[in-house]
């Protein structure tokens, strides 16, 4: 079965070349033209990835991405004419995954889609723990002592290359390499960013973090610090 | 002008601030006038004081002289004295005569010399030897000639205790009877008591003299303090003003001159604030326009580029008539978006201050991945000298990085395939960047225009890499960003040499490039700059800082 797409753009005719490149590529897109009519369609189709413009009429990009992250956990990837404004750490705050720049490359596309719907790599069985967490990887669970924490799949492969190796630091690059897929330096926003979403979700304090600690000038870790 | 060398460590620092100092030249010059002018009327109080405490002192001193004279010789013609020791018994009287009427004791009577000897005449006698010593040729002269009763002359006295002072000797004739014959009759009168008076004088008059010199001092420092302090407030906001706080203005003072003067400043500041909102507001439009249009292309070019791809996902067979418009439609997309890039870039920095998101970059390591990423493309062996340059330099490692891939494309795209040499090198002030390529060189008067925008060498030469002909243009002010500058060598078959120097720390204002701009297996012509390219200063760019991590 393939992964179905939910591409939302006012500009039609840009639209409708996104969607021949997917279906190029063995997508099934459903399409979406302002933000009203974006929500309902993913309400009806529950697709496995959303590409989001943020310039939107009416419900805005950003308002979008809230709505269904509120819902979902579905991977959403940004379209963004202006990667210089807040507008690309506003959207990836309000949950977007990952963002492309507009005029981006079609094949830097389709790789930055199919990183977000790759499989995680699963060992059978495995079960993690950092601090007072649990983490079911084979179940895709993560809990807080009897307390189910809802991740996304981003943020959920995040905390677990993390656990995996407690106490390594794993640098901005790495993570964006392990998590996001890309091969060569990106922007550090992004794991910046979902850290901070995933800390506010498994901290007792996101402001004081025990799990997932940042180690100054280099990176994070899984643990607290020595210190 | 020797001594002012040789006293130098001690004067030195006392000319600076001469030199530097208003108020210390305007109290050193106070200081010595008023220094002059309380000693000149000092001393003249103090000479027409003692001039005539001196004089009435002698007039007195006269008087009694001539009342004791009188007394001495009406004693003389009362007496009945005809022998010798009636003589002396008279003389011994004239001297208790003389000190009973006379305030003064010292006394000296001698015979006149022009007469004949007699037998009976008295000795000469005098109270004291000093006045026998003292008396002058000129004065017993003008007693034995002269007609006037009376005669003087200044000497010096010296009392019991031998201090020395000021007196006169008034001399008069006296007749002893019985044809003895004339004496002079001498009486010294000392002055002691007058010169006490005027030292006391004196002294009061320093002790004045010394307190009147401190309150003028006080009173001047306080009153240069008055003057200087609006000078002071002016200097504070102009300082402020040239700092970049452009609401600084010179509080009014209460003087006419100096409240036209800060009128004046504040307009002037008013107008800048005015001229920089409105420079503000301009760039933030022009960022506002650039940022429409960047949305509004890239929107229908996303669509063009995913045509496009489209098309050429479409072309089965690559030797059909359709493959190479296809493959000319991709290229010219990816021209356009990398023109329109460019554009957007030179558009920002055109617009006013940039954001500069600095972190802490190891330039070795930044251009050893330039070098990597580019040598795929590169048909010339392409070498990196890291003489120095670890530490590590805050810098926008995105900025700098597109100078030097830039530099190094350059090179490949003109170094004909010979060997290209990246330098890098640091010193206190600055560390350096070098490309140098042994390609075709430039002409002196092409090389002034390489960092001008759309600027080609050679229209005809066929581009490689390709480029915006923006690229330079845009190296240059992401260097001027930095405080630093991107500078060319060049000449006509000898290659091309690219140095870009950055300055540590945003104080260095002036600084020298640890890399040489003319390389060494060059011999300089008269063409040329200086080898290191001599002191560089700081472009001016205005920049807002915004650290990673």
């Amino acid at each position: 079965m393939s992964a179905r797409i939910l591409v939302v753009d006012d500009d039609r005719a840009l639209s409708e070349m996104l969607g021949m490149v997917l279906q190029g590529d063995g997508f099934d897109t459903v399409f979406a033209a302002d933000g009203q009519a974006a929500i309902e369609r993913f309400r009806e189709s529950r697709p496995d990835l959303v590409l989001l413009d943020l310039m939107l009429p009416g419900i805005d990009g950003i308002e979008v991405c809230t709505r269904i992250r509120a819902e979902s956990g579905v991977p959403i990837i940004m379209l963004t004419a202006r990667s210089d404004t807040g507008d690309v750490v506003r959207g990836l705050e309000a949950g977007a995954d990952d963002y492309v720049v507009k005029p981006f490359n079609p094949v830097e596309l389709i790789a930055r889609v199919r990183a977000r719907l790759r499989e995680p790599q699963q060992e059978s069985g495995e079960k993690l723990r950092i601090g007072d967490v649990d983490i079911d990887v084979t179940g895709h669970e993560v809990r807080r002592g009897d307390q189910v924490v809802s991740l996304t799949p981003l943020e959920f492969d995040l905390l677990v290359i993390l656990a995996r190796k407690p106490q390594q630091v794993f640098t901005r690059e790495v993570l964006l390499e392990k998590v996001w897929g890309y091969q060569y330096k990106a922007d550090t926003r992004l794991v910046n960013v979902h850290v901070q979403r995933l800390r506010a979700k498994i901290e007792r304090d996101p402001d004081r973090p025990t799990i997932v600690t940042t180690v100054r000038g280099v990176g994070y870790r899984a643990g607290a610090t020595a210190e | 002008m020797r001594w002012i060398k040789t006293t130098l460590p001690v004067l030195g620092p006392l000319r600076r601030a001469w030199g530097n100092s208003i108020r210390l030249r305007t109290m050193t010059i106070t200081g010595i006038i008023a220094i002059t002018m309380v000693t000149i009327m000092g001393a003249l109080v103090l000479d027409r004081i003692s001039s005539d405490l001196y004089s009435s002192r002698r007039d007195q001193a006269l008087q009694d002289s001539a009342r004791a004279t009188l007394a001495v010789q009406s004693q003389m013609d009362t007496s009945d004295a005809t022998d010798t020791s009636g003589l002396n018994a008279l003389a011994g009287s004239v001297r208790s005569t003389v000190q009973g009427t006379s305030a003064s004791q010292l006394i000296y009577v001698r015979r006149q010399a022009n007469q004949l000897p007699s037998n009976i005449a008295p000795d000469d006698f005098s109270t004291s030897q000093q006045l026998v010593d003292a008396v002058s040729t000129d004065l017993s002269e003008a007693l034995l000639e002269g007609n006037a009763p009376q005669y003087w002359q200044a000497v010096r006295l010296v009392d019991d205790e031998g201090n020395s002072s000021p007196g006169i000797l008034v001399a008069s004739t006296i007749v002893f009877p019985a044809g003895a014959g004339s004496y002079d009759l001498y009486i010294g009168y000392s002055f002691a008591d007058v010169t006490k008076s005027i030292e006391f004088i004196t002294r009061a008059l320093i002790v004045m003299a010394v307190l009147l010199l401190l309150l003028l001092a006080v009173l001047v420092w306080a009153i240069s303090s008055l003057v200087f302090r609006p000078i002071r407030a002016a200097a504070s906001a102009s300082h402020r003003l040239a700092a970049g706080e452009t609401d600084a203005r010179i509080p009014m003072q209460g003087d006419r001159h100096f409240d036209e003067l800060s009128s004046n400043f504040n307009h002037m500041a008013d107008t800048l604030q005015t001229r920089i909102n409105e420079l503000d507001q301009l760039s933030t439009m022009q960022q506002r326009f650039v940022s429409d249009v960047s949305h509004e292309l890239r929107t229908p070019l996303t669509t063009i580029r995913l045509a496009a791809e489209v098309l050429r996902g479409q072309i089965i067979d690559e030797n059909s008539t359709q493959a190479r418009p296809v493959q000319v439609l991709n290229d010219q997309v990816d021209r356009f978006e990398s023109l329109l890039a460019d554009l957007l870039e030179i558009s920002r920095y055109d617009a006013g201050p940039v954001t500069l998101e600095t972190e802490s970059t190891n330039l070795v390591l930044l251009t050893e991945e330039v070098v990597e990423r580019l040598r795929p493309l590169s048909q010339s062996l392409i070498e990196l000298r890291p003489l120095g340059g670890y530490s590590p330099i805050e810098v926008d490692a995105r900025r700098i990085r597109r100078i030097v891939s830039n530099l190094v494309g350059n090179a490949i795209e003109h170094g004909e395939g010979k060997p290209i040499v990246v330098t890098i090198d640091s010193n206190a002030a600055a560390i350096a960047i070098g490309v140098r390529d042994w390609g075709v060189g430039m002409k002196p008067e092409d090389t002034q225009h390489v960092f001008d925008r759309f600027w080609r060498a050679d229209p005809s030469r066929k581009r490689t890499l390709g480029g915006t002909g923006l690229g330079l243009a845009i190296a240059r002010e992401d260097a001027a960003v930095h405080g630093g500058l991107l500078e060319v060598w060049s000449r006509l078959g000898e290659g091309t040499n690219f140095r870009l120097t950055l300055p540590r720390g945003d104080e260095t204002a002036v600084f020298v490039s640890p890399v040489p701009l003319v390389p060494d297996d060059v011999v300089p012509d008269e063409g040329d700059p200086d080898v290191t390219g001599g002191w560089l200063r700081r472009p001016g760019r205005r920049v807002r800082r915004e650290r990673n991590r």
